[in-house]
């Protein structure tokens, strides 16, 4: 049985606890970023972020909604990731039996410019980010090593609100359609986002592409 | 907090105002949350839509200073609607009690004003009493003259017109509101007041808060489970530093500072320690002398004694009517008359308002010690901004500090929990606790007097100081032991015994505690504030109370008046969550207000125990300016007039006098923008510490200011302009964020624009901008002197060139 996030962002506050204690768990160091008229930052995903809290905004009849994704790697069923890596390079990109999680090794340094972007291509939720120091493909690795070790992801360990949840796969779809069925009386575009198909699941309130905004800068 | 963290989960209503609960204290949130799933309404009034409005059921924007109108309003909608809690107002509270003829109010004013001190004469507002000096008292609340007639008359011009008009918020989102809250007025309801800083910084922070207070008294909200009135403190110890007396005015748990007009320990306690003829009044601040004298007896040991005053003599007294507080101290240092000192874990130069002066003001010290983990805007302030090292005189010494991680300690948290941290890793390079640093430079100035003598060396040389500092040797001593051997009825406790609780403490010497509201936290059982033990009663349970996790000030009690969530018959208005109840003639649940019986029965107490009095203050002739919140704009306000009076600004208030202290005039057009400044969940307040830590800067880098699109287009400013904010005071550089969570306001017919700004943003870290405080004012509080660095003016224009940013 794989193991499987759900993340319920109508409990999201944004604290980005997760983003910082993933950094901090990984022993990564941080980008030099500027303010451009976001909270987001760093702007996007990248090799010291595995997780990035994004922040999208919008008034709609009078009223103001603030959307936060805390977004990661969604360790997917049939990974398309690792599909698109197994034809060039076997090993670069696996999938770890025990937790479902789908990990990026250090044979993605083998594989070619063009391969590596047919790799981010394939991923339906733009995750995979080049290392350009390392040479090799980066994303979230479920913290296999503390869960390995029957210890939570950071991000889940971290978060104070209940967002974040993390469990057998049965357990957490059982979770996410029981705090949608409530959640679908207050909002009535409530989803989950792609239940079926990944082992990070969002409940998302709204079209699931609302919660992207660009920014300038 | 009058409840706990925890407890927020039991309210029907959340109610956050004068706060950014999401964001500066995260974990709140937890429990908001659980509140909301357990069908709770979570309203959020704050002038910017924040991470925590986004969480909240309803949001409405206010503008920055009308948190009076807005919430008299919602006082004269509870009385006329009567939805006010009618045993609890009339046997809990004042409301019946009658006011004196002195008491009067007129235009703004309330009677004894004195121009030109500044200053009311309280006396004038004081109870009208019988022949043994308790309040009269006419319980059908029809005598004109009862608190309860004088409350309405005096809220009843705050009107859904006049508090739409000057607040900026709708008649239609002022009534939803009051509807809502209104609503928990029933027995069985309860609302949580969340509140912190943006209530506090205002130049009528205090009673800011006394009109929540008034409303939560009015619908019988103190004392019950999911209720009270919550003080977000800052960083977990903000509760402890203040329990102990980080503040000039008290000595720990909360006795008065001495003053020169008492000049002996009788002097001392006469005035401080009120009476009462009442018998159903415990008037607890009647133990006063109790404390007091073990306090002393902490602090002078042997060397304090009954005839010397347990050393009374020795301490410093204070001028009467002369204000210690960081503004004027900081006043005091700009004008020439201070010569050095030491500042611990604080960064003036960056989070004291007025930043330009502070800054100035360092300048004239001729040394300076700074007790810190970074360097600072502060300890650095002779290199900074403008400033030619050569040209200052300043001495200044910096103590390398460790991290709360590196040391032993405890915090106290807003819910008054006492709970032991332990060492985690070794202090890094030559890094001390600041316990370490105070200790051994006590002992060196000690050394110091030995040797050279000097004048009044008693305080020093008497002083009952730790060889060595250690955590839990303080602990021991904040709670207090025996000091001889004692026989009280038959049980004898030995010199050194841990006393068991502050009912212990005496006034003739026997005992010492060096906080007695913390007596009990160690006593002979051990160290309370480690525990860590989840069992609870099945009553406990349905409330989220665990009295054997950490302990809690006072005597373990984890809601505070308590009594008042029963009948007077002890019998509770909310069964489904009780705190107490009366059963078989004992108290069950939570530690009663005192085991006396309820109310009703013949030994039985009233429950507000602090108020000499015993009821809950809806008129409270304790405040410098006035028994009843009224409205006054702030310093600096963007209109010329208001409906409440002609009285512009708070009577009372406290404003600096000097060549840099200029205040913008009431709808000042150079600076028409309202700033309002606050923290943000990234940086720690002045962000001397977490600027230091890469990954919060990585997500915060940057000095920004929040502004709508409409005051954007206005100013041709663009989302992630660089921007210019300036004012008769300073100017400061930020980045624009163009927001929809920003509003403009209609006030009085015309259109108010709100800016917001961090301050956590400095020099000293390059490139992220520098203090936003340059703009703020040095005008405060009467009664506690907190600075107004919520409401200022300002004006906004995008930068030609920028040299405090980098792009």
């Amino acid at each position: 049985m794989p193991m499987t996030f759900f993340i319920d962002t109508t409990r999201c506050t944004a604290c980005r606890g997760c983003q910082v204690a993933c950094k901090e768990w990984h022993d990564f160091g941080s980008n030099q970023t500027r303010q451009r008229g976001t909270h987001q930052n760093p702007p996007d995903l990248n090799p010291l972020n595995y997780k990035l809290v994004r922040f999208a905004e919008y008034k709609e009849k009078g009223r103001v909604v603030w959307y936060f994704l805390p977004e990661q790697c969604r360790h997917c069923e049939a990974p398309p990731c690792k599909e698109a890596a197994d034809s060039h390079v076997e090993g670069a990109i696996i999938r770890d039996e025990a937790t479902g999680a789908v990990i990026f090794t250090e044979k993605t340094q083998k594989l070619t410019p063009a391969q590596m972007k047919d790799v981010i291509t394939n991923c339906p939720y733009n995750i995979p980010r080049l290392d350009k120091v390392k040479g090799i493909l980066t994303k979230c690795d479920m913290c296999i090593d503390r869960v390995r070790k029957n210890m939570l992801p950071m991000c889940v360990k971290t978060c104070c609100t209940g967002a974040m949840n993390f469990g057998e796969r049965s357990k957490m779809l059982d979770l996410a359609k029981q705090r949608l069925s409530e959640l679908k009386k207050k909002y009535p575009n409530a989803q989950l986002q792609d239940p079926e198909d990944v082992n990070v699941i969002y409940l998302l309130t709204d079209d699931p592409k609302k919660y992207y905004q660009a920014v300038n800068g | 907090m009058t409840n706990h963290w925890i407890d927020i989960k039991n309210a029907d209503v959340v109610f956050i105002m004068g706060s950014n609960a999401a964001e500066n204290h995260p974990i709140s949130f937890k429990w908001v949350l659980k509140a909301k799933d357990a069908g709770a309404t979570v309203i959020h009034v704050d002038p910017k839509f924040s991470r925590t409005s986004a969480r909240s059921d309803i949001h409405v924007p206010l503008r920055s200073g009308t948190d009076i109108p807005f919430l008299g309003g919602m006082v004269k909608y509870i009385l006329d609607k009567e939805l006010y809690q009618k045993e609890y107002v009339l046997q809990y509270t004042n409301a019946a009690f009658i006011v004196g003829e002195g008491y009067d109010f007129k235009d703004g004013l309330f009677s004894g004003y004195n121009a030109e001190k500044k200053a009311y004469d309280q006396k004038k507002w004081a109870f009208a009493v019988d022949e043994k000096g308790l309040p009269k008292r006419d319980i059908t609340l029809k005598d004109p003259r009862c608190v309860f007639q004088l409350l309405k008359k005096h809220y009843d011009r705050y009107t859904l017109d006049t508090v739409s008009d000057i607040t900026g918020v709708s008649k239609d989102d002022l009534l939803k509101v009051y509807q809502i809250y209104g609503a928990t007025g029933a027995p069985d309801k309860s609302a949580v007041v969340m509140y912190a800083l943006g209530w506090t910084q205002h130049t009528v922070g205090v009673q800011n808060i006394r009109l929540s207070a008034i409303i939560q008294l009015l619908l019988g909200n103190i004392g019950v489970a999911g209720g009270g009135i919550d003080a977000l403190r800052g960083e977990p110890n903000v509760q402890g530093s203040t329990d102990h007396a980080i503040l000039w005015h008290i000595l720990p748990g909360y006795l008065p500072v001495p003053r020169a007009d008492w000049p002996t320990l009788e002097d001392y306690q006469k005035a401080n320690t009120p009476k009462t003829s009442d018998p159903k009044s415990v008037n607890w601040w009647g133990n006063r002398p109790k404390y007091m004298v073990s306090l002393l007896k902490g602090w002078m040991g042997d060397a304090g004694t009954k005839e010397n005053d347990f050393g009374y003599d020795w301490l410093p007294k204070v001028d009467p009517g002369v204000d210690y507080a960081s503004m004027f101290l900081i006043d005091r240092m700009y004008k020439g008359q201070v010569r050095g000192g030491f500042i611990y874990a604080h960064n003036p130069a960056q989070s004291f308002p007025h930043s330009n002066k502070v800054r100035k003001g360092l300048e004239k010290l001729d040394w300076l010690a700074v007790g810190e983990i970074h360097h600072t805007e502060t300890s650095d302030f002779w290199r900074g901004p403008g400033v030619n090292p050569k040209d200052i005189k300043t001495e200044v010494f910096l103590l390398p500090a460790c991290q709360r991680g590196e040391k032993d300690g405890t915090i106290s948290n807003s819910g008054r929990w006492h709970m032991w941290h332990h060492k985690g890793i070794e202090p890094m390079g030559e890094s001390k606790s600041m316990g370490w640093m105070v200790v051994e430079v006590f002992k060196r100035i000690r050394d110091l007097y030995k040797k050279d003598k000097g004048v009044f060396p008693e305080p020093i040389l008497n002083m009952d100081w730790p060889e060595v500092y250690d955590p839990d040797l303080q602990a021991k001593r904040i709670n207090g032991c025996y000091t001889r051997d004692v026989t009280i009825k038959d049980k004898t406790y030995k010199k050194g015994d841990q006393v068991v609780s502050f009912p212990s403490l005496m006034d003739d010497g026997s005992t010492s505690s060096l906080n007695w509201l913390y007596c009990g936290c160690y006593g002979p059982s051990g160290n309370f504030a480690k525990r860590r033990d989840l069992k609870q009663a099945p009553m406990q349970a349905k409330i989220g109370l665990f009295p054997s996790f950490a302990w809690a000030w006072p005597v373990n009690r984890r809601i505070l008046y308590n009594r008042a969530s029963v009948d007077p018959n002890g019998k509770p208005y909310a069964p489904d969550k009780a705190v107490i109840v009366w059963e078989d003639g004992k108290w069950v649940g939570d530690v009663p207000d005192g085991p006396a019986p309820p109310m009703a029965l013949p030994e039985g107490k009233y429950p507000f125990i602090m108020q000499a009095e015993g009821h809950g203050a809806l008129y409270g002739p304790g405040r410098v300016d006035g028994p009843f919140p009224e409205h006054y704009e702030p310093a600096e306000t963007p209109v010329t007039s208001h409906p409440f009076s002609k009285q512009m600004h708070n009577p009372c208030m406290k404003v600096m006098v000097s060549d840099l202290d200029v205040l913008a005039k009431p709808g000042d057009s150079r600076f028409p923008i309202v700033l309002t400044t606050y923290t943000l969940t990234e940086h720690w307040c002045g962000g001397g510490d977490t600027r230091n830590t890469p990954a919060l800067l990585e997500a915060e880098p940057q000095l920004y200011v929040e502004m709508s699109h409409e005051l954007a287009k206005e100013k041709g400013i663009k989302n992630g302009d660089p921007v210019v904010i300036e004012n008769l005071r300073g100017k400061v550089e930020a980045i624009a964020m163009v927001t929809v969570r920003l509003t403009p306001f209609k006030v009085q017919g015309k259109t108010v624009h709100l800016a917001g700004m961090p301050f956590c943003f400095g020099w000293t870290t390059p490139g992220v901008g520098d203090a936003t405080n340059r703009l703020t004012s040095s005008v405060a509080d009467p009664n506690v002197t907190i600075p107004e660095y919520k409401a200022c003016l300002v004006n906004i224009r995008k930068a030609d060139k920028v040299t405090e940013l980098s792009l």
